[in-house]
This record gives structure tokens, sequence and C-alpha cells, in this order.
């Protein structure tokens, strides 16, 4: 994949602009199969937004035909490496000076000769209307700036987890991300561009402009320069950030001596902008004006704002515009007026892309045809820069990047994601257990844990393509992104929303990916697999004969030993073999540290369940002898049960294609699976991700339509990326049933317990018990 | 009681950047008085009745002068005297030369500068003031004048017309009892209070973005150092130099949007790009910086107060403060802006004696306390 988005750096050095290189290996990659462009161009960024393909290696299971069974030896079944291509948009964000290299540059790399036009939108589109059409041989078809804007934000809010944030500058981590509210609508869009429009968005295509100002950002920057002769927008905040406001305005204490109690008005409250200008012959500090200046502005946008969302009755509040882009100083001071003239009722929210939402809507316009909001789409942590801290006292590492390229780049999911319609209350519904970005002494761990992990990673990625001479420079690829990623997030945990055990997991899953490293885990799972059929008669065989109530004690140790078996996990592969595993969960003395076993054994000899929805985790003994001994234990109760696994592959867990060959080879030795799944009674589903951890929130859209159709009343969860690292605390509105053994002894030690600890954790909402 | 009534009498409103006094002048002393009135009252009142300025910055506004009124069962006439709140010094000073002290006579106080200075008047004038909130006299000020009825100018006033130039007029109005009203006082600050009815109002936000704003603006960036100059000085401006238009940004009209192409898409946007072109920046006049500064500070108390009496279902609003004073150009521009985008929903009304209010309901504090 990295080869396909290459350019060779030799031909590109001729024909662009000496004096300005790009880094093609970075940037517009997947040039080649480009298509469908839209180009945002604002008073000093461009945004480029277009849609390509990506050619990726992906790794299929298949079973063997009967006829060709012999040649294939032991083998389970048959992994096969292919080539499928995926759509990705691809977002990239860079000064206006780089413009004219860019054109040339993506002329240079246009293979594509369908595309005809370039979607533009922005306020410098009209000039560089001329430029554009003559490098780059499109036509372009201008798109209004609102409509787009909207459009892009509707985009990211449906399809960005963690996309709005609320900003707290003295709090511990300045970023607190929101919880994706599956319902959008209504909101307030206060876009601060040289004015401010206040946009109500109804619904995906009703929005109204229902007003603005003309004190703005162009009001900050002209007013600012006039006063303090400093040209630069940034160095204008730059000086505000160090300045005393309270120089420059007349406060309620320059007119009280102290507060006006009465009214609730502290003394430091200003109560005339640039009030002691006027009444005083001095001079004032450049640093004192930008910054009163400053307040003026976002007080008075903070207030417009606050009157508006009153009048319509709406508590979503979003701003951008290039007044706010990320910049701690007028986030901090929106949020301060938002505070003081709503009383709280009102957050002031701000959305990681924001710089993006032009040209995601340009570009949203030129793709109608392709259906583009009929999919789901997901932010690419590896190609995607993050967000930046721009504020002045940031680490040298930002202030490099900041300044020449950002990107985003979004692939198209094949399934559509959506809640699982189970969840208690899906707008509080957090999957992750701990907020890195607010838990400092956890995000040092884990950082520190991914890193060490990490030689690990790129051994079994070596190991798993032995056949390909460069598959070890490919690894050491992936282990320089993968580190510079954590290295980023050490700095700025904020920068793909909030940091979490699963984001990094996926952060390396993502990377895995994109260095063509699809599946390294896929012939360990194999030969587990194939160990743990091996023994699947005898273990059925040996539950049978076990009384009702030790056969269900026996299931659930079942279960948590082959979870205890996890090649992800590194306690387990530095220490274990199979055989001490199931030693030591034999012997594994209860009560364990989260045990409802005993409520669970009496809920058994109530009425079955109708349905139970499981959510698996690893391959081999895992799912072959503790899940599906399980699963059968709950089909002769009556219970139907839908098995949900994982899309893509993620570690050692089982995926949706796998089981289903797991499935039948299991059919074929026991009547009882066999029926099940020709009755429909046993469905396999996937369940969307390629995770190793579970966000309920997105979910197949299958799945989901089956857990209703199904009238499903039992969850059940197993493991400790699905049911610890995320879920832990996740509240359903049916039974559920949380299983996991604690594989980190960090983590153990943090929820109380030791290494190896068991969690089980049978929860009834409240009103439902039988 | 009678201490409370004993001339003379005075209502003063301390704010951040103007003293407002009100002074009222009994005409029907009778000869049995005259002879009782102390030699330092006597001096007083011939001191500010005889005089239109007092040192180099108090003004006594004769046009505002009421005759013949009664109050609390006496007649004269109300003066309206003010000067700038960093001169109160010297204001105490000469209530100190004048043994202002030996009057026995309450000083009514009212606005920040009440508390601020309390201390101040005690020490330096020997005076203790009475303090009373300015909102509440405010309120009272607005009520008590506009139901005074003087052979003088309708105290209450609209503009007709407000978006033809040509045929934009002053108009007369009678505020009696239309609640509930938005009165939006512009002083170095705004305040928004919505009032129905003498005893009950609320104070529903306010602005910093005020007359002090515009003031300390103008003064930073034209140089000038008094509010007649700067007004003067964007009476003769353009603002349309500095601002960029909605025309500006999209040729016309954002029809979109329903914006009309003069709409004020950024106020005073010379941004740094701007700014580097010598001839862009030459050609903005120091006129044209005032004028965008009192257009900007005005269009934007008039956008707050619109929200404000959406949010309120408030129909008339009522300007007041020194910041309207020979201000017309600001009052019209209120008065299109409350016209133009309530689509003539709402009224802007005006009083003739806009700074004064809380003065007066200092003064109403000393004769009627409540």
């Amino acid at each position: 994949m990295a080869e396909c988005g290459r350019v060779d750096s030799n031909t590109s050095s001729h024909t662009m602009d000496k004096s300005i290189t790009l880094p093609p290996d970075e940037i517009f990659r997947n040039m080649e199969n480009a298509k469908r462009f839209a180009i945002d161009i604002g008073g000093s960024l461009t945004k480029l937004a277009y849609y390509s393909t990506v050619q990726h290696k992906v790794a299929k299971v298949r079973s063997f035909d009967h006829s060709t069974k012999e040649a294939a030896g032991d083998k389970l079944y048959e992994i096969a490496v292919q080539e499928e291509v995926t759509a990705r948009l691809h977002f990239i964000k860079f000064e206006n000076a780089y413009i004219e290299t860019c054109l040339d540059f993506i002329k240079d790399h246009l293979v594509n000769t369908e595309t005809k036009v370039i979607k533009a939108t922005g306020g410098g589109a009209h000039k560089f209307k001329e430029l554009i059409e003559r490098k780059l041989g499109l036509k372009v078809d201008k798109e209004d700036e609102m409509t787009c804007l909207i459009k892009g934000c509707n985009f990211v809010l449906k399809n960005i987890p963690h996309e709005a944030f609320v900003y707290a500058k003295h709090a511990d981590s300045e970023f607190r991300f929101q919880t994706t509210n599956p319902d959008i609508f209504p909101y307030l869009l206060v876009n601060i561009g040289s004015g401010v429009s206040i946009v109500k968005v109804e619904s995906e295509d009703k929005f109204e402009r229902i007003g603005g100002s003309s004190i703005g950002g162009g009001t900050f920057w002209g007013l600012g320069a006039l006063l303090t002769k400093t040209k630069r927008f940034d160095e204008l905040l730059q000086l505000a950030s160090k300045g005393q406001h309270s120089s420059v305005d007349m406060l309620v204490k320059d007119i009280y001596g102290g507060s006006y109690a009465c009214l609730g008005l502290t003394g430091d409250l200003i109560a005339s902008s640039f009030g002691k200008s006027a009444t005083a012959d001095k001079e004032f500090s450049n640093e004192d004006m930008a910054k009163s200046l400053l307040h003026m502005i976002s007080n008075d946008i903070g207030q417009l704002a606050c009157l508006y969302a009153k009048l319509h009755n709406l508590s979503r509040v979003y701003f951008g515009g290039f007044f706010i882009r990320g910049h701690p100083v007028t986030m901090h001071t929106i949020t301060y007026s938002i505070n003081f003239f709503t009383k709280g009722e009102v957050q002031a929210l701000f959305l990681r892309h924001e710089g993006y939402l032009g040209a995601i809507g340009a570009f949203l316009k030129g793709a109608e045809e392709d259906n583009p909001n009929q999919y789901s789409w997901g932010e690419n942590y590896a190609g995607s820069s993050g967000l930046m801290s721009v504020s002045p006292d940031m680490n040298p590492m930002q202030r490099a990047r900041s300044g020449t390229f950002d990107m985003l780049e979004m692939d198209r999911l094949d399934r559509q994601l959506v809640n699982l319609p189970l969840l208690q209350d899906p707008s509080s519904y957090i999957p992750d257990t701990v907020d890195l970005t607010e838990d400092a002494q956890a995000r040092e761990y884990w950082l520190y844990c991914f890193e060490e992990a990490l030689d690990g990673v790129v051994k079994r990625a070596v190991a798993s393509q032995p056949d390909i001479p460069e598959a070890a420079e490919r690894a050491e690829k992936f282990r320089q992104k993968y580190l510079h990623k954590l290295q980023t997030l050490r700095h700025q945990p904020f920068a793909y929303g909030s940091l979490t055990v699963r984001s990094l997991l996926d952060t390396r899953e993502h990377c895995l990916n994109e260095f063509n490293f699809p599946d390294p885990y896929s012939k360990i799972k194999e030969r587990e697999n194939d160990i743990a059929l091996k023994y699947y008669q005898k273990a059925v065989k040996s539950l049978e004969e076990l009384s009702w109530e030790d056969r269900q004690f026996a299931l659930v140790r079942g279960v948590l030993a082959g979870n205890v078996f996890d090649w992800g996990a590194k306690a387990v592969s530095d220490h274990f073999s199979l055989k001490l595993i199931f030693t030591f969960c034999f012997s594994s003395d209860r009560p364990w540290l989260v045990d409802s076993f005993d409520q669970w054994l009496e809920r058994l000899k109530g009425p079955p369940h109708r349905c139970a929805l499981f959510f698996v985790d690893n391959s081999g003994v895992d799912i072959i002898l503790g899940v599906i001994p399980f699963v059968r234990e709950l089909l002769f109760r009556g219970t139907e049960v839908v098995l949900a696994s994982n899309s893509g592959p993620a570690l050692n867990d089982v995926t949706n294609s796998e089981l289903q060959i797991l499935t039948e080879r299991i059919a074929a030795m026991d009547p009882v699976i066999d029926s099940a799944l020709r009755e429909d009674r046993l469905t396999l589903v996937q369940n969307g991700s390629s995770s190793p951890c579970l966000d309920l929130s997105r979910l197949d859209k299958v799945l989901a339509m089956l857990v209703r159709e199904r009238q499903t009343d039992l969850v059940i969860i197993e493991g400790m990326g699905r049911a610890i690292h995320t879920n832990y605390y996740a509240m359903l509105s049916c039974e559920s049933l949380k299983m996991a053994v604690i594989k980190n002894s960090w983590l153990a030690d943090r929820l109380g317990g030791k290494l190896f600890s068991v969690v089980f954790k049978y929860e009834v909402p409240a009103g439902k018990s039988h | 009681e009678k201490l409370k009534k004993s001339f003379p009498w005075f209502g003063m409103d301390i704010g951040g950047t103007l003293v407002k006094l009100v002074y009222f002048e009994p005409k029907d002393i009778t000869t049995e008085e005259e002879q009782e009135e102390v030699e330092n009252l006597r001096s007083i009142r011939h001191y500010l009745t005889s005089n239109t300025a007092y040192g180099t910055t108090g003004i006594r506004d004769v046009h505002l002068e009421m005759k013949d009124l009664t109050l609390c069962g006496r007649t004269g006439n109300l003066h309206f005297i003010r000067f700038p709140t960093h001169d109160l010094p010297v204001f105490m000073q000469m209530g100190r030369n004048k043994h202002f002290s030996s009057l026995h006579t309450t000083l009514c106080a009212t606005g920040g500068g009440a508390y601020k200075f309390e201390s101040d008047f005690r020490t330096m004038a020997d005076l203790e003031l009475h303090k009373l909130d300015e909102l509440d006299c405010l309120v009272r000020g607005v009520l008590y004048i506009d139901s005074v009825l003087t052979s003088g100018p309708s105290e209450c006033y609209y503009f007709e017309n407000p978006r033809d130039l040509d045929h934009c007029a002053q108009k007369p109005y009678t505020l009696e009892n239309h609640y509930p009203l938005l009165l939006v006082n512009i002083g170095s600050g705004v305040s928004i209070l919505a009032v129905y009815s003498e005893n009950n109002y609320k104070r529903v936000t306010g602005t910093s973005l005020g007359g002090g704003t515009f003031l300390g603006l103008c003064c930073l960036l034209t140089g000038c150092s008094t509010f007649e100059e700067a007004l003067e000085m964007a009476s003769q401006g353009e603002s349309t130099h500095v601002d960029k238009l909605v025309r500006d940004i999209y040729g016309g009209d954002y029809e979109r949007f329903g914006l009309p192409g003069w709409t004020v898409a950024s106020s005073l946007f010379c941004d740094g790009f701007h700014m580097m072109f010598k001839e862009k920046r030459e050609s903005v006049s120091k006129e044209d910086l005032a004028r965008a500064t009192l257009v900007t500070i005005t269009n934007n108390i008039g956008s707050i107060t619109r929200m404000c009496a959406l949010n309120e279902n408030i129909e008339r609003v009522v300007f007041v403060g020194n910041f309207l004073r020979v201000n017309i150009l600001s009052m019209k521009l209120l008065a299109y802006a409350m016209d133009y985008w309530s689509k003539g929903q709402l009224k802007a009304l005006f009083l003739r004696h806009e700074g004064y209010f809380g003065a007066v309901g200092a003064l109403l504090g000393l004769l009627h306390p409540s």
C-alpha cells in the first residue's frame, strides 16, 4: 500500500518549484486512483479533498474443497492473501503559499482522465479559479460556502467518534470529548470567519442562517492590526495571550470600587471594553490592547450565540471558522463567554476537524452519485495527522508540523454501523472504561506498554509473511509509523479524541494494515483452531457427564480458561503454556474479583432466555472449547444464540469468516450444533469492526436488525478487550454477562485484584428481574 | 421628613465616564423662606443657575432644563448638569469650599461611583452619600420624566420612515404605561432591562461594547480625546472604506440567506493582508475609522437588543444613556436596525433626557424614599 501512494522522488523534484519541496511519501497519497476533487480555499489555508481507492492486502480464509482436501494435508482451512480495493477519502490542509506547487504536483500525478470538474468553495475559490483551471485542466464548479460547511459538519458529527469537544483550559485534560449522540440534530453552528454567521441546522438538508454579526475574526484582525501594527493573525493571538486586559478595559470594580453585588456582577467583569483608553492619557501595550480586543470580540460572539440558542431552544452550539481553528486562546475566551452568559446551561463545543468542514462538504456535493452518506466512514488513524495544539508554548515537534501539511483520511466501511438497540441510553454510552486523556498515570503506563510490545508485534508481522523478502523492511516502516504515533500521543493525547486502550490498539491495527500486514496472526490462529478442534468432542463429552449444577460452573470456567489463552497478552505468552493455564484456571478460587456466578446460576434455574447475543473473543481454545460448549448449553435450554465476531482481523481474535468454517467443522462432529445452525437457532453475524475492543454504538446494521427481530434478552461479552477495556460499565436494557480474565498486572492492580483475576459480572437492569 | 425635604435638592449619578447631576431650583420661594435661606444655600443656587459651565469640564444642558415643574408640592426648574468622573475631586473640593456639608442635606447618589467614592466624599467633602441602586433609579427616572407634562417638546420620540433617509423624521410619542418595555441604557457599557411596571423590572443582559468602547477605540485609532470630537469625525467619515460588506464578498446580495449587499460582513476588516498595501492603508482616513467604530458599536447594540426583545417578547424598545447625546447617527442606525431586521415589528424609542434618568431617579429617592 505504501508503495501505491509513493512517488518517485526524482521525477517530482524536477517538476516542482525548487523553493518548496513536498514530502510526497506522506501527502497526496493514492493520487493515481484519485477521482472527484474538491477544494476549499480560505484566507490563509487551502483544503483539498479527493476520493480515491486503496489497494489492500487482506487475509481471506476459505474451506478446502472436498476434492482438494487430500492435497491440503493437515491444514484446517486455506489462508489466502488477496488484493482488495477499498474507498478512502483524503483531505489535506496546507498554506495558500503552497497552492501552485500542490496543483503542479496533482497535475503530474493525476492519471484518472474521467475527472472533469473540481468543486470549490471558500472565500479564495474565486481568486484562484483561473489558476486551478489552467493548472489542472479541470472546470472549477463553485459551491455555496455555508451549504458546504453544514454538509461537512453533519458528516464529521455522524462518522467520527469524539469529533466534538469541550475546551477547559485549566482542567487536567484541556479537551473533553463528547460521546457521539446518534441524533446529531438540531444544533447551532457559529462560524467565526471575517464576520460571524449563526446557522441553525435541523436535518441533513434543512438549515437556516438565523443571524450573524459583523464583529468577527476580521474585526479582531483588522482592529488588532490598526492598534498594534501587528499584521499576522497568529501573532496577534500570541500578543493577546500575554496581555492584561484590565489596563485597557473599564471593569465593574473600576466603576464600583468592588463588585455590583445585588446584580451578581463581580468586580472583574468588563463593564466597558476599551473604556480606560478614553479616560487616560497614556500609552497602552500592544499585548494589553490585543487581549482586550480578544475579550471584547469573544464575549460579544458568545453573547449573541447564547441569545440565538435561547431563542431557538438549542443546547448544542458548535463553534468554527478561522477565528477558532484550534487556537487555545480563542477557544478559551469563547468558552468563558458562553459559560458566563448561560450560567453553564449551554456548553461551547468545538470540532477536531473543523478546518475541513468546507472541503468535506464541497466534496460531498460533488460525490452525491456515490451516495457517500449511505455508508459509514471511519477515521484512519494511520493516515491522519490528528488534532494539533497550536498554543505558543507547545513542543517543537508540533510546531514543525502545524506549519506544513495536515491530513485526514477516512475509510469507507463495508458495513453501515449503528447502535446496539439494547443500550440503555445511547446518548450517554461511553465504550471505554478508562479515559487516558484524563488519567495521566494510566496513560503513562499504557503508552509505555504499547511501546514495549512493539518489538514483538514487528517480529510477528515479519514472521507472518515468511515468503516475502521485503516484509522486514515494511515491518520496520510500520514500527517507525506506530512509534511516531505513540510519541505524538504522549505529547498530545487528545490528537484523535479521547486516548484509550482501544484507540491505541486500533491505531496499531490501522498502521499494520497500512503496511500490508493485514493479519499477522492468521497462521497462529489456524494452528490453535486446529488443535482445539481435536479436543472438542472430548470436552463436550466430559461436560455432559457432569451434574447440571456442576456443568454450569464448568462451562463458565471453560470460557474463562479459554479466554486466558491469548497470544496478544504479553503476560500469557511470556509465562504460560496451554497446560499451565488450564491448571491455573481450574484452581482459581472463588470468590473471583467480580463474582456474580451464584446469581447467574439462580437465573439459569428459571425460564430460558429467548435469544442470547454473544460477542466472542479469541480463536482456538477460547472459541472452540470455551464458547461453543457454553453456547451449546444455551441452545439446549431453548435459547437462540447469535454469535457476533469481528468483520476483519485484529490480533488473534476469531473473525467471522474463520468462525463460519469452525462452526461447519464442529457441526460435522456435533448434531446439536448442526441442527441449531440448520434451523437458524444458532446464527453467525459480523460485528462490523476490526478491533480487539468493542464499541456498541458502532455495530453492523445487520446485527442490530437481528437483535431486534430475535427479541434478544441476554448479551454476553467476553474477553479483556471487549468486557474490561471497553463496556465494563456499559448499561444494557436486558440481562448481560461480562466474562474476562485480567491478563495485565497493572490493570488487575487498578481494579483491586491480581494478575489473572476473574471478572464474572452478571447484571439485570432495574425492574427486569425474573 | 423635614430634613429630607430641606433644600438643596440634588440627585447624582456617578458613572464610569460621566457624573450626571440634577438640581431642582425652587421658583416659589416665599419671602419668609428667602430670609431664612442660609447664605451657603443661596450661593450654591446662584452658582448653579447663573452659569452654564462649571470649571473646565462641567456643563449645564440648558436645552434640557424643565421649567415650572411641580415636585413634592414645590414648583421650580429642574437643571441637568454633567462633568467627567475623573473631575469628581474638583467637584468635591467645590462642595467643601461652598460648605455644602453645613446644609444638613442628604446627597442621594447612584451609579457605581456612589460606592467607589463614598469614602472620598466623607473625607474630602465631609458629605455622607445616600446610595441608591442605579437600575432602580434609572427605571424610576425614566417613568417619572415621561409622565411629567411640560410645555416643551415631547420627551419621547421615534423616527418615522427609518428606512428612508430622506424622509426619516423625529416624531413625538407617548410612552405612558406602554408596558412591557425594553430599556436599553448605553453609557460606558450597556445594560438592557425588561420593564413590566415601575416596581417590576429585570436586567436581561448587558454588553461591555458601549459608549466607552466607542470613545476608547476612537482615541486609540484617531488620537482624538473627547466624545464630541470623535462624533464629529464619525459624521465626516465613510465606514464602507473600512468594513467588508456582503457585496465585497459575494459581489451582490447573498440571496441564499436574504442578506442585502450593503450588510456589513465584517466590521473594521482591514486585515493584515490589506494593511500591507500602502495605498489601502492610506486611503483609510481617521474619519472613516471613527465612523466605522461608531457604526459597529451601534449595530452591535442594536443586534443584541433585538435578540433580547425577541427572547423577552417585547415590542417597544427605549434607548437611553449618554452615548446617544448629540449622536443622531447612532439613533437613526438603531431605529433603522430595529425596523429592518424585525420587519417593522420593533419600535425604537428615544428620550430627550438621554443620560440623566439615573440622576433623576436619585433625586426622586430623596423626595419619595421607598
